[in-house]
């Protein structure tokens, strides 16, 4: 088994980790490390992609590598818009919970929300 | 494609072992803490997969400004840990774990039977590398051959810091992100806050500057000059500005904005939309990279920073 392999099994392990995680943590936060988790595996399959794509010079192709370039920017603007959200509602409710009833520990709940 | 070395086997096993622990680890801190030593080591595959690029980026921006974010979130969420009640019964869990194992079988079985030889678009981005006289391939990917993807980025990051923006409460519209920041004048922090920006502002740049030959670009060199000056934000030594202040918005759409122009330019006078003459293309480039490397720093520095909280006189 080429080292390439041993990287792309732990990539399609990270995604499947970070799904379960996504599913089962109830707090906001994890679950947005969880997302991470998977959408760095997600990156890892592109690289082990490219680093078999790999001729003319090039140990990696360039494309899937700008691709990737590109998308760990996108994710952390995403990562840091919902974390901007979840500190907003922590900051409204003085709770993080995602469940509809109504949130523990606030005196007065803000519908909506 | 040799054999895995003993170093592969183990980097993998770390790695893994990390996205295991961030997972199942009660506390919310120590899963951010897991998740950092995670992209990492993550970077350190990337070499290995010989993208020093994306390394540099992952390390950067995948390790260390999105560590700060997640740290800074889960220190002030501490006291929030919720209650046992929301944890979801075993029956959710069973299934959520036969559905995860289900998918990363299937992506395994995938990374398993790869076509060979690889399809690979290396020899085309080779072959055209003339028209852009730049150097590296991935540059030339991201800024030529591909600019609408990162062009587009660029106005990704811009809704990012509106969608930030607008979760401001009325009374610090317009104001400061964060809290203002006050440190002990003689500490590690401040000193080390004096000594590492000159040096970081010079090695951001170098990366910027040498990602037209090697590996590098304005993504990285970006990446690097936010983190310099969040850590002046940090120690105490520079306040954030007010979110109002023009000159900042304008360091904002510099980026996109001349991406724009430089596009509309190539569809009035070119082939197309975002070509270069090639003749002027290493020029428009890097003219394109650096507006592009203060806008990356700044949105990335604001990012991190989040939504004002103070009005602007504070």
């Amino acid at each position: 088994m080429s080292g390439v392999t041993v990287f792309g099994l732990c990539a399609a392990a990270a995604v499947g980790l970070g799904l379960y995680g996504l599913i089962t943590n109830p707090q906001p936060l994890r679950k947005i490390i969880a997302f991470n988790l998977l959408g760095s595996g997600v990156f890892l399959l592109f690289g082990i992609v490219g680093r078999r794509g790999a001729a003319a010079g090039v140990g990696n192709d360039p494309v899937p590598q700008a691709l990737v370039i590109t998308g760990v920017v996108v994710a952390f603007s995403a990562t840091a818009l919902a974390i901007a959200l979840l500190l907003r509602l922590f900051q409204a409710t003085g709770s993080t919970t995602l469940s509809n009833g109504a949130p523990p520990g606030a005196g007065s709940t803000p519908s909506g929300g | 494609m040799s054999i895995a070395t003993i170093f592969e086997i183990v980097l993998a096993a770390v790695v893994l072992g990390l996205g295991i622990w961030t997972i199942v680890v009660r506390e919310t801190y120590s899963a951010t803490v897991g998740y950092v030593a995670y992209g990492l080591l993550v970077a350190l595959i990337w070499v290995r997969l010989d993208a020093i690029d994306v390394a540099l980026t992952e390390a950067a921006i995948g390790g260390g400004l999105g560590g700060v974010l997640l740290l800074g979130a889960a220190a002030r969420l501490r006291d929030s840990e919720p209650t046992v009640a929301d944890a979801p019964g075993k029956a959710v869990r069973v299934c959520a774990a036969i559905l995860s194992a289900l998918t990363a079988a299937a992506l395994a079985g995938a990374v398993l039977v790869l076509p060979d030889p690889a399809p690979t678009l290396a020899p085309a981005a080779a072959s055209n590398a003339w028209a852009t006289s730049l150097a590296n391939p991935v540059t030339n990917v991201l800024m030529a051959f591909r600019a609408m993807d990162t062009m587009l980025e660029k106005v990704v990051l811009l809704l990012a810091i509106i969608g930030v923006w607008s979760l401001t409460p009325d009374s610090a519209w317009g104001g400061r992100p964060g809290p203002r920041h006050q440190a002990d004048p003689h500490s590690v922090l401040v000193f080390l806050a004096r000594l590492l920006p000159p040096i970081g502002i010079v090695v951001g740049i170098y990366i910027f500057w040498t990602g037209a030959n090697h590996p590098g670009g304005a993504f990285q060199g970006g990446a690097i000059l936010a983190a310099m000056w969040l850590l002046a934000i940090m120690a105490g030594l520079a306040d954030t500005p007010p979110v109002r202040s023009r000159w900042l918005r304008l360091v904002l759409i510099a980026g996109p904005g001349l991406f724009l122009v430089v596009g509309l330019a190539g569809l009035l006078f070119g082939a197309a939309f975002l070509s270069y003459p090639p003749a002027q293309a290493k020029p428009l480039i890097l003219g394109i990279e650096v507006a592009m490397i203060l806008t990356i720093a700044a949105t990335l520095g604001l990012l991190l920073a989040g939504a004002p909280e103070r009005s602007a006189r504070q």
